[in-house]
């Protein structure tokens, strides 16, 4: 006895229209791959670029609560923006962010870096000096590289200080269309 | 497919809470079928979305993931003895039965088959309480039938045992369906 796919979306929705969930989460196209993108009632949580919810679910309960469940619509906003930012059309999110489990100092650079404009890059050291912690660049690079939320806080627009692009979680390629996209390189 | 668990991670995952997506993928199709043989269409879709919903609420209080697939079967069980109550006009040939919590059935016998193991009590509850098939309490407990009559047969023995004859006989309710689950336990 299978459950169409029918059946299956009406509970999704109706568990997320009655606010049950934890976290919802959905997995999205775009130009850079399959986004895993999970959200909870404060705002956007988590954006994955591996999308294979089984290597994240776990985690997700263990941070937010046990009532994790894919459901399209907790991220209908999240998925709508990403794709104006990926046609072109959007160059800010106006989106509410969950950083629930990220150190007090992760989420002052996270909310600092959240102030770095569209077609623009810093540097890590800036960015360290914006904390009020200028030698703190190599943690900065450490909250970067954890950071939960990338594309829509966008550690792809910081670089090393010699220009180079140093690393990215989604991969340095991904780093390169995204700022090329951004037309923060030619 | 979960990806397989390490051993010293099996062991501290025994008992944990699953997250919801991997829970509700699990039971959904056997929770149907379940229901499809009780209800029969539509109205078996109906409850589907109900029995989630109520599993989803209740989601969060859980304190182990033992025998969930009993646990959520027992929902949609109680479903069915409520669908069934409000679908059959009141007669007066029949007794009505008292409601207590909603769920009078259960309620009659909780303070009994808290005292068995997990397995004899999900057998129990599941055949003299929601009176279901053997097959069915079998794809509860993910084991045969024979092993699930086996499991609620020991569980009353032990009942038996346990409340010293006369003293289960006053424990047990004897207004409610009147002979069948005394005769059962006695």
């Amino acid at each position: 006895m299978t459950v169409s796919p029918d059946l299956d979306r009406r509970f999704r929705e109706a568990a997320a229209a009655e606010h049950l969930l934890d976290v919802g989460f959905d997995v999205i196209d775009s130009p850079i791959g399959p986004l895993l993108v999970a959200a909870t009632d404060r705002g956007l949580a988590r954006i994955f670029f591996d999308p294979e919810p089984e290597h994240h679910l776990e985690r997700l309960a263990t941070t937010f609560g046990p009532r994790v469940l894919r459901s399209a619509t907790t991220v209908d906003a999240v998925h709508r923006q990403l794709d104006e930012y990926f046609e072109g059309t959007r160059s800010s999110f106006a989106l509410d962010v969950d950083l629930r489990g990220a150190a007090p100092f992760a989420q002052q650079v996270l909310d600092e870096l959240a102030r770095v404009p569209y077609g623009h890059t810093t540097t890590y050291g800036t960015l360290a000096a914006k904390v009020g912690a200028p030698r703190a660049a190599r943690a900065v690079g450490t909250v970067m590289n954890r950071n939960p939320i990338p594309i829509v806080l966008p550690c792809h627009r910081v670089i090393g200080s010699n220009g180079s692009l140093t690393g990215y979680g989604g991969g340095l390629d991904v780093k390169e269309k995204l700022l090329r996209l951004e037309g923060a390189l030619l | 497919m979960r990806p397989a668990l390490r051993l010293n991670e099996m062991m501290e995952a025994v008992a944990a809470v699953p997250p919801f997506e991997f829970f509700y993928v699990e039971h959904r199709d056997v929770v149907l079928g379940f229901l499809r043989r009780r209800l029969g269409g539509q109205a078996a879709e109906d409850a589907f979305q109900e029995t989630f919903l109520r599993a989803l609420r209740a989601y969060d209080r859980l304190e182990h993931g033992e025998h969930l697939r009993a646990w959520v079967l027992t929902i949609a069980a109680r479903l069915c003895i409520d669908s069934a109550r409000r679908a059959k006009p009141i007669s007066h040939e029949v007794p009505e039965l008292p409601v207590e919590d909603g769920r009078p059935a259960y309620a009659q016998i909780e303070h009994l088959a808290d005292r068995l193991p997990p397995t004899e009590r999900a057998a129990v509850v599941l055949r003299y309480a929601y009176d279901l098939a053997y097959d069915d309490i079998a794809d509860a407990l993910g084991s045969t039938p024979e092993a699930a009559r086996q499991a609620a047969s020991s569980g009353v023995r032990r009942l038996r045992l346990s409340a010293q004859g006369r003293d289960l006989r006053e424990q047990i309710p004897t207004a409610q369906k009147p002979g069948r689950i005394h005769d059962r336990l006695a």
